[in-house]
């Protein structure tokens, strides 16, 4: 567990270079705002509404899919890691879970939801 | 010889001495150290990403049949460095209705993301920050946690270049992160450890390294990797005439510099991992094992770049169709298999 | 105060202040990134205990998928910039005295609960000692537990499938929005 202690002082160490070099930046920079470079940019031209999209629902399909198939993954590391010296019992419990989920992604396939139009 | 794991070794009981006699416990000893290390592994990766920009436009100019930077230094390798100072000193052009905090905190999270992972890459023998007894698997989440920088980076500009851009980004990262994990689950079917120094360590023959034995595996990997980093023929997300700059439109100056440099430790990291799983990381004869490791990735990120002045993208629609419907099969299929001839051999 | 202490308490107030302010914060998304952080904060924790397997799927669900799954809500659900969701709540009173009904209730529990430090080392952590269990002892609800995904799978998609005029058919003739 005191392995873990290296994470955390890279993650503290990577926030703290990223600030370091903002602050350098900000040091030489110059600094000149205006209204028309801090309007937000469309290709040269004045933005039309604001920005939102229309709903998509496939982004959010795709997300869903692969929430459950994460899961499935956190379910298949372990399994990975000790089926060998469990036989094949432990492979055939694997198939079954493996299989139902399969089912759904079957399920999402013939309901024309893996189509990105 | 030139093992630099002794060298490492000294450094580490200088800082030792230095900080008992400071007078402080144990647990600072090891703090500092690895504080030591984290720089260090930082100038690595900041140099590193300054040589792959470079090599990527030699390699890029070359193949376009043109020559690429020459005039900053011999052959033009100073060049990165030359953008990177003009990047320092570029004005930091906010725009007014950006979501500040986020904005603000969108390229640290996606750099932080794309650093972390250097903690537990073995770079040769006895060359590794820490050996994590759950390596590839810290490594997996570190990449996930990664897509919320682009999202929060697509939010908070408050275009809908961005938006869109780093939707679809993150859509592209999400869909291939699930046939990459499954790559990586086969070569552990047969590792039996999450542990990156004892797969390397399993892999000091030549005929030992895992890509002879899980050829599927890395063919899925290579790919599902190339669309993680946004890559042609997967790099839509960031293609020019598709959506200007995807989800770094609105971002100029050092902010833009840290998405950069996440890309690049990205295309490190991902052919880093590969070489690990399957080439046998530092393992190799005569040289220093530091030396085989940086060869093997390099190589590695060689044909990422070599690939991108090669392949037409793909459009939306086929990149994702074919990570759901046919990657991912292909991947199951293939932890199916290896499973079946483990238990069956 | 030794190391693993101080380490503990500085995850708990990362736990606590990121809770807090997802439930107070004005901007919808801030309370997401937030929610992000305070789950940093349990995996953190899980690491304490001697569990990262635990701290990885934890950071690879949650954050990685889960969290990713709320922003995406998040983002196509609500407008940017101009509104921000306004949390007015006259309930305050009658929440805050349940809350710390609640909480008392928990505290006298915990105070009265032996809790005995179980003597021995913890399993490597790598993930085997979990894969022995479920692939042996815990068989059926390992296997519940992937018909339980299937029917979680099946019915989400069912739900967002059915969202008028969103999912688009080839010969859909109304008109196509500027959505990618």
């Amino acid at each position: 567990m005191s392995e873990f202690a290296a994470i955390a002082v890279f993650l503290v160490l990577g926030v703290g270079f990223v600030l370091f070099n903002f602050l350098l930046s900000k040091l030489i920079r110059p600094k000149n705002p205006n209204p028309i470079k801090q309007s937000t940019y469309e290709c040269g031209e004045t933005p039309v509404g604001p920005a939102w999209i229309q709903f998509n629902v496939r982004f959010y399909i795709f997300c869903l899919i692969f929430v459950i198939f994460d899961v499935e993954i956190v379910f298949l590391f372990p399994w990975a890691l000790v089926f060998q010296s469990l036989g094949l019992f432990a492979f055939v419990e694997m198939v079954i879970f493996v299989g139902i989920l399969m089912f759904g992604l079957l399920y999402a396939w013939r309901k024309g939801l893996l189509r990105w139009y | 010889m030139l093992e630099l794991d002794k060298l490492i070794g000294f450094v580490g009981a200088q800082i030792a001495a230095l900080v008992t006699a400071l007078g402080l416990g144990p647990d600072w000893v090891t703090l500092v150290q690895l504080v030591v290390a984290a720089l260090t592994l930082i100038g690595f990766a900041s140099v590193m990403v300054l040589g792959l920009v470079y090599a990527e436009r030699k390699v890029s100019a070359h193949i376009q049949m043109r020559v690429g930077p020459m005039r900053v230094g011999w052959h033009g390798i100073l060049q990165t460095l030359a953008d990177a100072v003009k990047l320092l000193q570029k004005e930091d052009i906010t725009p007014s209705n950006v979501d500040r905090a986020i904005y603000f905190w969108a390229p640290i999270v996606t750099f932080v993301a794309a650093f972390a992972v250097y903690a537990v890459i073995p770079f040769g023998r006895g060359l590794v920050v820490t050996d994590l007894n759950i390596g590839i698997l810290y490594i997996l989440a570190i990449t996930t946690f990664g897509v919320i920088g682009l999202l929060m980076a697509g939010w908070s500009s408050n275009n809908k270049y961005s938006l869109l851009g780093g939707f679809r980004s993150a859509a592209q990262v999400v869909s291939y992160e699930v046939p990459m994990a499954l790559a990586v689950i086969g070569v552990v079917m047969l590792t039996q450890t999450l542990s990156m120094v004892q797969i390397v360590g399993q892999q000091e023959k030549f005929y030992q390294w895992y890509v002879w034995r899980q050829p599927i595996g890395f063919l899925i990997y290579f790919v599902a990797a190339t669309a993680e980093v946004n890559r042609t023929p997967f790099d839509l997300p960031e293609a020019d005439s598709e959506l200007v700059a995807g989800f770094v439109t609105e971002y100029s100056g050092m902010k833009f510099a840290m998405f950069f440099l996440a890309e690049f430790l990205n295309m490190f990291t991902v052919a880093a991992i590969g070489t690990t799983l399957f080439f046998g990381g530092w393992n190799g004869p005569v040289l220093p094992s530091w030396m085989w490791f940086l060869i093997k990735t390099l190589a590695g990120v060689f044909v990422l770049m070599w690939m991108r002045w090669t392949y037409p993208r793909l459009r939306v629609d086929q990149l994702m169709g074919f990570a759901w419907k046919f990657l991912l099969p292909l991947a199951i299929l293939n932890i199916l298999i290896t499973g079946l001839f483990v238990v069956l051999f | 105060m030794d190391t693993i202490t101080l380490v503990f308490f500085a995850l708990a107030l990362l736990i606590i202040t990121s809770a807090l302010f997802v439930v107070t914060s004005k901007n919808i998304f801030h309370s997401a990134i937030f929610l992000i952080m305070a789950l940093f904060g349990v995996a953190g924790m899980f690491v304490m205990l001697e569990a990262p397997f635990l701290a990885a799927a934890q950071v690879l669900i949650y954050v990685g998928a889960i969290a990713i799954l709320m922003i995406f809500a998040v983002m196509l659900t609500a407008r940017i910039a101009d509104e921000s969701i306004i949390h007015t709540n006259e309930q305050v009173p009658a929440g805050l005295a349940i809350a710390l009904g609640l909480l008392a209730v928990i505290l006298y529990g915990l105070w009265n609960t032996p809790l005995t430090i179980h003597g021995g080392t913890p399993p490597s952590g790598g993930g085997h000692k979990l894969g022995e269990l479920f692939l042996t002892t815990f068989v059926l609800p390992f296997e519940v537990v992937s018909v339980l995904l299937l029917a979680a799978l099946v019915g989400a998609l069912i739900i967002a499938r059915r969202d008028p005029g969103a999912t688009p058919r080839p010969n859909d003739q109304s008109a196509e929005q500027t959505g990618a």
